[in-house]
Formats: C-alpha cells, sequence, structure tokens
C-alpha cells in the first residue's frame, strides 16, 4: 500500500524581491511522522516555510500540494483553515491583542467565550497562565514565546506542523516541554511535523523519523536524525550529505 | 420623585447619547447630568450618593456658593484665545460636580453635553472638585444631533485635585463632520492626588483643537492622560495634553493612540515640564496611518529645568505592519480580519485604569466604530 503523502513540494522555485532563494526544489512528507530540517544559515530553510504557508512576499512557481489538493495559489488563511499550522522563529508583538485572544482564535472560539477547564489545564501545562492577559508577545522571554507558538498549534488541530527553530532561545525546561509536546501531538492525532533546527537539541526530546539536509537548493533526506546531526557536526553539511544513506532515492 | 430624563429629549439624540456612553439605566450611575443646547434640563443624584456628591448647574452653583468664585476662571486663562473671552463673555452654563472629602463613588457620574440647534454656538463652563480623600469617575459625553449640519461647541473646565483624591475622568466625543470644537480645560494637583483623564474621539468631526494641561503642584501628586483617536472623514484632530510637574515626586504619564484614515489629519502633541528634581514623566504616542490621503504628526516635547527631573518619550507613526497581517492569517483570519483584529486592539481601553464593568461600556462603544468599518 502507497502511503499518502501529506506534502509535496515540485520543482519549486521561491523569488524575493526577484531575487531567486530556491529553485527546482522537491520535497514529499508522508503522514504521522516528524521530519527535521537542516540546513546551514542562508540556504533557504525560512524561505522554504514561507513558500509553503503562503507569504505574499515570496513569489513561488511550481507545485505544492496538500493532503492531494494543490494550494500554490491559495491564501495565508486558506491553507491554514485546509490544516497547516506555522510556529515562527520570531513571532510579532501585537499591541493590544491579548494572548487570550490569539489562543481563542486557534481554539474557533469567538473572544467573549471563555476558555474550558480542559483549554485551562492545557494553557497551565505550557505555563502560560499568567501572561494569558498581556499583549500578545510584549515582554515574553524566548522560550514564552515558543510555548505560546506550540500551543496555538495544538489548539488550531493542525494536520502539518511546520516549525521554524522551536529549539533556539529556550531554556532547558521549555525545550524539553516543547519536545515532548509535539511529540505527543503528532503520535496522537495521525499527524506530521516539519522541523526546522539549527543545533538539533530538539531531537533530545523528539524522536524524529526523518533528517532532511537543505544545502544549494536540493533537499536530501535520511533515516537517523541523530546519526545526521553527529555527520553533520563532525563532518560538515556537504560531506555529510555525500557519505550517508538516503531514504527515498528519487532525491 | 423626579421623571426620568429620557421624557424630556429627542428619541434620535437618545440613541446618539447611548452610542457616546450614556447609560439609560441610571441605576449604574451614581447622577446623571444633562445640557441640550443652552440649557441645563436635568440634574439628579440618585438617593443612595446624597451627602457623597453634589452636581448642579454652574452658574445655579456660583450663587448658591460665594466661594465658589475662587474656583471660577482661576486655573484657564479667560484671555487665552477668542474662544476662552466668548464663554467669559456669556455661556449658558456647564456643570459644578464636586465630590465630598472622603467621599468614595463607585459608580459614574455620567454628563452629557447636547447640540440639536444648527449654528449653535454651545459655550459651557465646568467646574469639577474632587475634595481631599474623595475617590471617583466621571463620564462625560458630547454630542450633537445626527440632523444637524454646523455647530461650535466651546467647553471650559476647571478640575480641582484635592490633597490624597483620585479622580478618573473620561470623555467621549461624537461630533459630526460639520463641527468645530474647542475644549480649553486644565487641572490643579495638590499633594498625593490623582488625575487620570481620558479622551476618546471615535466619530468624524469637522476640526477639534484641544491642549488640557495638569499642574501637579503638590508632593507626590499624579496626572495620567490616555487619549484614543480615531480619525476619519476629512476630521482635523489636533489633540495633545501638557503636564507641569513642580511637586517633589510629582508624576505624569501620557498614552495616546491615533488611527488615521479617509483623509483625516492629526497633531498628536504632549508636553512634559519638569520643575522639580524628583519629578518623573513619560510620554508614548503610538500613531496608525491607514491611507495615503491622511497624515498623522506626532509632536512629544520634554522640558527639564531642574537638575536631577527625568522625563522620557517614545513615539512612533507607521502603517499596519504586514508581518502581524500575515501572523493572524495563519490563525486562520482573513486579511479583512486580521486588519479589524489589529486596529481593535490598537483601540485597548485598558491603558485608561478604569473599573472592569466600565471598561466594557467603553469597549462596546469601540467595537460599534470598529464593526461600522
Amino acid at each position: 500500500m502507497v502511503k499518502m503523502n501529506i506534502l509535496e513540494i515540485e520543482n519549486l522555485q521561491v523569488k524575493v524581491d526577484s531575487k531567486t532563494i530556491l529553485k527546482d526544489l522537491s520535497l514529499k512528507i508522508s503522514r504521522r511522522e516528524a521530519y527535521v530540517l537542516f540546513g546551514p544559515n542562508g540556504s533557504g530553510k525560512t524561505t522554504l516555510i514561507n513558500a509553503i504557508i503562503g507569504t505574499p512576499t515570496y513569489k513561488v512557481t511550481g507545485i505544492i500540494r496538500f493532503m492531494g489538493e494543490e494550494i500554490t495559489n491559495k491564501t495565508v488563511d486558506e491553507r491554514a483553515r485546509l490544516g497547516i499550522s506555522v510556529g515562527f522563529q520570531q513571532p510579532p508583538e501585537i499591541t493590544g491583542v491579548k494572548l487570550a485572544d490569539i489562543l481563542k482564535l486557534c481554539l474557533g472560539k469567538s473572544f467573549k467565550d471563555e476558555f474550558s477547564s480542559e483549554e485551562k489545564k492545557r494553557i497551565d501545562d505550557f505555563d502560560l497562565s499568567e501572561f494569558s492577559n498581556r499583549d500578545f508577545n510584549v515582554g515574553f522571554s524566548g522560550g514564552e514565546r515558543k510555548r505560546a507558538e506550540i500551543l496555538q498549534m495544538m489548539f488550531m488541530k493542525s494536520k502539518l506542523l511546520i516549525l521554524d527553530e522551536p529549539d533556539s532561545g529556550v531554556d532547558v525546561e521549555s525545550l524539553k516541554l516543547i519536545g515532548n509536546q509535539i511529540q505527543k501531538y503528532v503520535d496522537t492525532t495521525e499527524s506530521s511535523a516539519l522541523i526546522v533546527t539549527h543545533q538539533g537539541g530538539i531531537l533530545e526530546y523528539l524522536d524524529a523519523k526523518h533528517a532532511c539536509v537543505l544545502l544549494e537548493s536540493k533537499i536530501h533526506c535520511f533515516p537517523d536524525p541523530k546519526e545526521i546531526l553527529k555527520t553533520l557536526k563532525a563532518k560538515g553539511y556537504k560531506e555529510c550529505i555525500q557519505c550517508q544513506e538516503r531514504v527515498i532515492e528519487e532525491w | 420623585m423626579a421623571e426620568s430624563f429620557l421624557t424630556k429629549i429627542p428619541h434620535e439624540i437618545l440613541k446618539e447619547a447611548y452610542k457616546a456612553g450614556i447609560e439609560k439605566d441610571e441605576k449604574a450611575r451614581s447622577g446623571t447630568f444633562i445640557h441640550l443646547d443652552q440649557t441645563t434640563l436635568y440634574s439628579k443624584i440618585n438617593d443612595e450618593y446624597k451627602g457623597k456628591l453634589e452636581m448642579m448647574d454652574t452658574k445655579q452653583a456660583l450663587e448658591k456658593y460665594p466661594w465658589l468664585k475662587d474656583y471660577y476662571w482661576k486655573l484657564v486663562d479667560k484671555d487665552k484665545d477668542e474662544f476662552t473671552k466668548k464663554a467669559a463673555e456669556k455661556y449658558s452654563g456647564g456643570y459644578f460636580m464636586r465630590i465630598l472629602p472622603d467621599a468614595e463613588v463607585i459608580f459614574p457620574l455620567q454628563s452629557c453635553l447636547i447640540i440639536t440647534k444648527n449654528e449653535l454656538e454651545q459655550r459651557v463652563h465646568n467646574i469639577i472638585i474632587a475634595e481631599e480623600g474623595s475617590r471617583a469617575h466621571i463620564i462625560t459625553s458630547c454630542l450633537q444631533h445626527p440632523l444637524i449640519d454646523s455647530s461650535t461647541h466651546i467647553g471650559i473646565s476647571e478640575f480641582y485635585i484635592k490633597k490624597g483624591a483620585k479622580l478618573n475622568f473620561t470623555m467621549i466625543h461624537s461630533w459630526k463632520e460639520n463641527t468645530l470644537v474647542r475644549p480649553r480645560s486644565a487641572a490643579l494637583i495638590e499633594e498625593r492626588g490623582e488625575f487620570v483623564s481620558n479622551y476618546l474621539c471615535l466619530r468624524p468631526v469637522r476640526d477639534s483643537q484641544m491642549y488640557p494641561v495638569a499642574y501637579c503642584n503638590g508632593d507626590y501628586s499624579k496626572a495620567s492622560f490616555n487619549t484614543i483617536l480615531y480619525g476619519q472623514s476629512s476630521s482635523l484632530l489636533d489633540v495633545g495634553s501638557k503636564a507641569v510637574l513642580n511637586g517633589k515626586g510629582s508624576r505624569t504619564e501620557m498614552t495616546s493612540r491615533a488611527i488615521a484614515r479617509k483623509g483625516s489629519h492629526m497633531y498628536i502633541r504632549g508636553k512634559i515640564e519638569g520643575n522639580h528634581p524628583e519629578a518623573r514623566g513619560h510620554l508614548e504616542c503610538k500613531g496608525l496611518l491607514l491611507d495615503s490621503e491622511s497624515f498623522i504628526h506626532a509632536i512629544p516635547e520634554l522640558i527639564a529645568t531642574k537638575e536631577g527631573a527625568e522625563l522620557s518619550h517614545e513615539a512612533s507613526v507607521g502603517k499596519i505592519s504586514e508581518k502581524e497581517i500575515t501572523y493572524l492569517m495563519t490563525r486562520r483570519l482573513t486579511e479583512e480580519e486580521a486588519i479589524s483584529m489589529i486596529i481593535r486592539g490598537f483601540m485597548d481601553t485598558s491603558i485608561m485604569g478604569l473599573p472592569r464593568e466600565l471598561n466594557e461600556e467603553i469597549d462596546q462603544i469601540i467595537d460599534m466604530t470598529a464593526e461600522a468599518h
């Protein structure tokens, strides 16, 4: 039986301000699995994320399919409603909009609704109760911002979680919480995750099935993320993609 | 028993009054004052607040209390400009409010100044005295009949915040495209007194110019000015506030949020004068420009005359951040919904230090503004 892919990208080219950042890139992500994405600075990891979620300043050609449906020309909110959610590396601060408002948005509640006791417990699990009535991200630490991003994604019940460096700038406790929660979510909801990581810290707490390396607009995927991380650290990106056995031969 | 003010006011005006924060159920208010065109129509203190509050027409109060002349034209200069001169020459009354010593007024006093006649120049003079140790909230709304074309409102207001008193005063303006508005206000704050002045202007106006000043003369006195402006339909809004910090440890905080669209022109001023080595002041002004027909000119000014005074300001003017819009769209809002949410958040009433019930009321007024566009 062929396992259906949740995301398929074919011949993707992405330009920002007429500068080509990615070209001819292809990637497939299967259901119910977590992927980590490595790549040197400037290789285009964040660009790839923006292309998948549909940020308007990223001009895209090629094909992006989500659960079999082409989404290349869909807007950010249409893609979100189909089931793609993203946790940003640097989410914005929004004056006067409370964290609670955004969480209600993610839950599909009206702003006047109260949280259920179960939702309150989730907020508490993420250690965010005291921030609930504060302006969104204003004065939040790195760890608090990241926890708020992950909790929103959980509340949205998305099928594909895309995370841009959830492990950068966070303390050990937050990292453990974030890793465990993503793992639990992927295991229990049959969804997939694509996690960009620099240092690979999240792998301590998350059992990702695949490691992908983005280098010179090509993606190379391998079976053992921890092994890949070790090789990357020892030998660098170029050598790494040559010495390991690929997961899927067509790339 | 006095009949309700409801029966004396034209229906169209009542609808506008509710939109501008006037509460028809007077139980949620400690008292109500209505001045229509050139006459004080209604002035009533609810029974449970008798002995805590006094309220009457200013002219009547000046007759009743000879001592009140020491508060009349003592903070605002009669000769300041043509508008103060006009009001000094002839005025139609206004409200005199006095919160008695140590009285606590939980429900706000509400007052409403209404214009219903075309080409009318309404001139009122208000005097508000918060006696020693008192605490009170006041909501005042100024509005114009929706069907009249053109009018002028000149309002003189003098506030006296005595030793240890706290007064939170919220003014909501609902004018029309052809109203000329010239409030002239000043406040004197004594030792450990605190004055919070909130101003909301969310509806179009032809031309409004105001620059209330607070003199923090008492030691550890404090003045806060919070302003939310929604400029539209070619409105000219020149709105500022000034604090003069003379007392030891006197403080001020000024916060303004201004949204400009549809050809509105806005000057947002703020001035802090630190005349004591322990004076502290901060001024924050944020402006959102929603189109290129409009403009916002932020003018923050700091003047320190004594070594040790600490004054600061932060001002920013810009368009809505694309990053914020995209962010909210990743949370399933459409672009339009995302913009509304950012604008609504920007007009954040929690800056005004109001009790929860009152905050919810003001929020409803803002929601109506946000929904109308």
